[in-house]
């Protein structure tokens, strides 16, 4: 017994110098919040378009039904963030051919459209979101945030910030092959 | 005119909110209802804050829907579970007990238990080694022999 309670200090420093080791993991991001939403259906949710854009709104039923996985990004043109990440949005809509919907996230019509113009307009459907309401249904904490929603409307990933460098483009793309995104054969 | 304007001052900080006027009720009892509930949630921007006293868009955003259910008619406990639906249990300042926090409501307990058993095993291990040191009858009897036979040498 005696010999065993000799090794209780280490025992406590393995714990601490394990919980350490853990806390200085570069790869661990304490503002990694794990979301509800993953494996579970698209929340509820109709809006508008963006008033003075011909884009047409987004609801929870433009998210069933696709022929494959579609990308929801959640933007604002107050956002600079988001205008980094407008270009690889483009690129994914423009020569992969995925599809883009778009949630425009407390913003003024005007400036989106005019944000809009400006870089272009690679979304199918934009639904504006002026209260943010519908932001906190899909339990948002800032934008941009993206999210990858199956054929029959299941969010199946989450990205909190911009999609913007190798890192990130590249785990976003894991999951767009995991959701099927991409027939077999062709390689992102 | 000076004590006011100190008392004024005094209070100042305490008034400070991040609740702004136009985000609060009329009704005093809803308000303060909702000023509990506030507390008792997450702001999800900045985090180890709550929505109470976060300046946060996404926290004011989250006041007014918790005003909103209360006037709705929600219990308290209704208003919590409609924003944990959204946000899940990082959102409650207060986790919940599940197998997922399991070892954290556990961890206090056995850690006292642990200590308890550690401080109970050292003390009684110095306990039966102080009864070890212990002199036996004999022992005694030879030890107050050898103590007089020198004494008797050194008077000699």
């Amino acid at each position: 017994m005696g010999r065993l309670l000799a090794f209780i200090p280490l025992a406590i420093a393995a714990v601490f110098g394990g919980f350490f080791l853990w806390g200085l993991n570069p790869d661990r991001d304490p503002n990694n919040i794990p979301s509800v939403l993953i494996s579970q259906p698209a929340p509820e949710f109709d809006l508008a378009a963006v008033s003075g854009l011909e884009t047409p709104g987004l609801s929870r039923a433009d998210l069933v039904g696709n022929p494959g996985p579609v990308i929801v990004n959640v933007f604002a043109s107050w956002c600079v963030p988001c205008r980094a990440e407008h270009g690889v949005l483009t690129q994914m809509v423009e020569r992969d051919g995925l599809t883009l919907f778009g949630i425009n996230y407390k913003d003024k019509p005007e400036d989106a459209t005019k944000w809009l113009a400006e870089l272009g307009n690679p979304y199918e459907r934009i639904g504006s979101d002026l209260s943010g309401r519908v932001g906190i249904e899909w339990g948002l904490s800032g934008v941009p945030e993206t999210f990858i929603v199956g054929s029959d409307g299941t969010v199946l990933f989450r990205y909190v910030g911009p999609v913007v460098g190798d890192t990130a483009i590249s785990t976003f793309r894991e999951a767009l092959i995991q959701a099927g995104a991409f027939p077999r054969g062709q390689n992102g | 005119m000076r004590l006011v304007a100190f008392a004024f001052l005094m209070l100042l900080p305490v008034m400070a909110f991040a609740v702004e006027p136009d985000e609060m009720l009329q009704d005093p009892v809803l308000e303060q209802r909702a000023r509990e509930i506030s507390r008792e949630l997450r702001c999800v921007v900045c985090q180890n804050q709550d929505i109470d006293s976060s300046n946060a868009g996404v926290a004011r955003d989250l006041r007014i829907l918790v005003r909103e259910r209360l006037v709705a008619g929600d219990s308290d406990k209704e208003v919590i579970a409609y924003i944990h639906a959204r946000y899940g249990d990082y959102v409650l300042m207060r986790p919940p007990l599940n197998r997922a926090t399991l070892a954290l409501w556990m961890a206090p307990f056995v850690f006292a238990l642990v200590s308890l058993l550690v401080g109970w095993t050292v003390i009684s291990r110095s306990r039966r080694r102080a009864a070890a040191t212990g002199f036996s009858d004999d022992e005694k009897a030879e030890i107050a022999r050898f103590i007089e036979e020198n004494a008797s040498k050194d008077g000699s």
